[in-house]
């Protein structure tokens, strides 16, 4: 008789973990699916040369890979997403902690500050991009520029100036890195500050009252603790830096052939335009392990700079 | 009496910093101003006419953008996308978050980290092989099958949000709705749905401004004009009616117009969201 409790009991726990597992199995499903499988399905097909529509796909080993190396215009397309990395690092956080910096002390509109700057950032890529490029067009009519930077310019005097800023190879991806850091600093500005704020102000008034001058108040006490902020932000960044490409779209578009190239471009080009799904994943395998890379190496030298 | 040094000298930064303040945030909002003035003039006058205030103003425009620009039809596709994936990420994150928090099944550690190891690695050309699969399932082109695809791009971060936040939900009030005889379902949408009220307020206002804007899913998975959402509406226009900056400007206030309004009302809990992410993260 105990035998058959024990049996009916193990069969109501096995119908209540079967009932438990029902509560994931949508997201299990969903995720499995979309993000899961496509995971795996990637380094299967970067194995294979493939053009997304026969049913063959000739597997080539690592091929792809090695022609990966000799690719010049993939490189070059990193670099150009490496340079408005750059420029996203210096300049956009530069500013976004001088924001900081002046929003963490007892100064009227604060709240006022913090609401605009946090607009840029909650507006998309697309819309950006659309009314910058529109705010820079390079166009004439009646001798008279027809974007606004550059009648600003022949208003001030400034002729020479003048330029056109998208379609120039030489100014087209500053200014896509200028216009990506306007979009970005506002959300630097937030975390940097929460940062900031989390600093015991007691510390402060400690160091004051040893004497200490604002300048080293603020390289002995507010930048130590704010490291592991920096480093958290500046991952953040080079992530989201790196794989900037909707921005190029509706900046230049498709224009400036190979000038204003950036690696999901060129993964968007070989899938799409050239129709080699192995290529295309295979590039996106390698920039994978680069932005894995690149923010291995900034916590492992944060780490070191810490222990110092 | 002399104001004393201090005084003058705090006065001085104080407004060497508004300056530099004001600076940044018009530089933050004149861009916008820019686009809604364009949005009222003419194609004659847009190129010519540099005045902050258009002599003549046109709101034909944004009627012109709604009907001929297919504005208003990609602004309804986006509304139900939003809408559809903003209540499947709730419902399905909700349910997951639920279990990994309050139920014992084997598996549970297994399955918790396998959502929470989605979040840290960064897979730039996973949108290959989900392309390849949404055409083998012939979801490519389909609402369902961009809905989905957004669901599952909002699941990771919304289930870890909602655990963390039933894990420090106390068990007291679960407990007495057990004691009543309620269901397992039943408790996670009358007892803990309710309570975790906060928490979702977050996952739906970040998830709504991230459907609303996204674009690399939708340029990938929507041909049909029928289908697509604004921001991809946008970047068809643009290509189409390459000059009819008033039209283009116009369809930028329409998609921006919400966003904007969403923001303001909700910007405590948004910056509050994003303030608490970055000091636990």
């Amino acid at each position: 008789m105990s035998k058959a409790i024990a049996k009916r009991l193990s069969g109501e726990e096995l119908k209540e973990i079967f009932g438990n597992y029902l509560f994931i199995l949508p997201a299990v499903l969903i995720f499995v699916l979309f993000y899961i499988y496509p995971f795996f399905e990637i380094f299967n097909l970067s194995l294979h040369e493939w053009n997304g529509i026969s049913l063959a796909r000739q597997f080539v080993g690592f091929d792809n890979f090695k022609e990966i190396i000799n690719d010049k215009v993939w490189w070059m397309s990193i670099w150009h997403a490496g340079y408005i990395t750059l420029i996203a690092l210096t300049f956009q956080n530069a500013l976004a902690f001088a924001l900081a910096l002046s929003c963490d002390r007892d100064i009227r509109m604060r709240k006022f500050y913090r609401v605009i700057f946090y607009i840029p950032p909650v507006l998309s890529e697309v819309v950006v991009g659309l009314i910058w490029q529109w705010i820079l067009n390079s166009g004439m009519q009646n001798g008279e520029p027809i974007g606004l930077l550059n009648y600003f310019l022949t208003q001030v005097h400034l002729n020479h100036l003048v330029h056109a800023w998208l379609s120039d190879p030489k100014t087209a991806l500053t200014c896509i890195a200028i216009v990506h850091s306007w979009k970005g600093f506002g959300w630097g500005f937030i975390i940097l500050l929460a940062g900031l704020q989390t600093i015991d102000r007691e510390l402060y008034e400690a160091a004051r009252v040893d004497g200490a001058s604002s300048f080293s108040v603020f390289k002995n006490v507010t930048v130590p603790m704010m490291i592991p902020v920096f480093v958290m932000v500046m991952i953040l960044t080079i992530l989201g830096s790196m794989q900037v490409f909707v921005l190029v779209l509706s900046m230049v578009g498709q224009g400036l052939v190979y000038h204003t190239e950036v690696p999901v471009t060129r993964i968007l080009a070989s899938m799409t335009g050239m129709s080699r799904f192995g290529y295309a994943c295979a590039q996106g395998i390698v920039f994978g392990g680069i932005l894995m890379a690149s923010s291995f190496l900034l916590n492992k030298i944060s780490k070191k700079v810490k222990q110092e | 009496m002399f104001p004393n040094k201090y005084k003058i000298k705090n006065a001085v930064t104080s407004t060497l910093l508004h300056i530099f303040l004001m600076a940044v945030a018009t530089t933050c909002l004149f861009p916008l101003f820019w686009m809604i003035r364009s949005s009222l003039m003419t194609n004659d006058t847009v190129f010519i006419d540099k005045s902050l205030i258009p002599r003549s103003i046109h709101f034909e425009n944004f009627y012109l953008a709604w009907t001929q620009g297919g504005f208003g039809m990609y602004f309804l596709n986006t509304v139900i996308y939003t809408v559809s994936v903003v209540f499947g990420i709730v419902l399905v994150s909700s349910l997951a978050a639920y279990a990994f928090s309050r139920l014992k099944f084997p598996g549970r550690n297994f399955f918790f980290y396998m959502f929470l190891a989605a979040m840290m690695i960064p897979l730039p050309g996973a949108f290959v092989p989900l392309y390849v699969l949404m055409n083998k399932l012939h979801l490519a082109n389909t609402r369902i099958g961009y809905i989905l695809c957004m669901i599952n791009v909002g699941l990771s971060l919304s289930i870890y949000m909602l655990k963390t936040f039933f894990d420090k939900m106390p068990l007291a009030l679960e407990d007495a709705a057990r004691m009543d005889g309620c269901s397992k379902l039943g408790i996670w949408l009358h007892v803990a749905l309710p309570l975790a009220r906060p928490a979702i307020a977050v996952i739906v206002i970040f998830n709504t401004l991230n459907v609303w804007n996204e674009y690399i899913l939708a340029m990938l998975l929507l041909n049909d004009q029928s289908l697509m959402p604004l921001q991809r509406g946008l970047m068809v226009f643009q290509g189409s009616h390459s000059v009819d900056y008033p039209l283009l400007m116009a369809g930028l206030s329409i998609t921006v117009a919400p966003v904007i309004l969403v923001y303001l009302f909700m910007q405590k809990h948004i910056i509050k969201g994003l303030s608490a992410g970055a000091i636990t993260g």
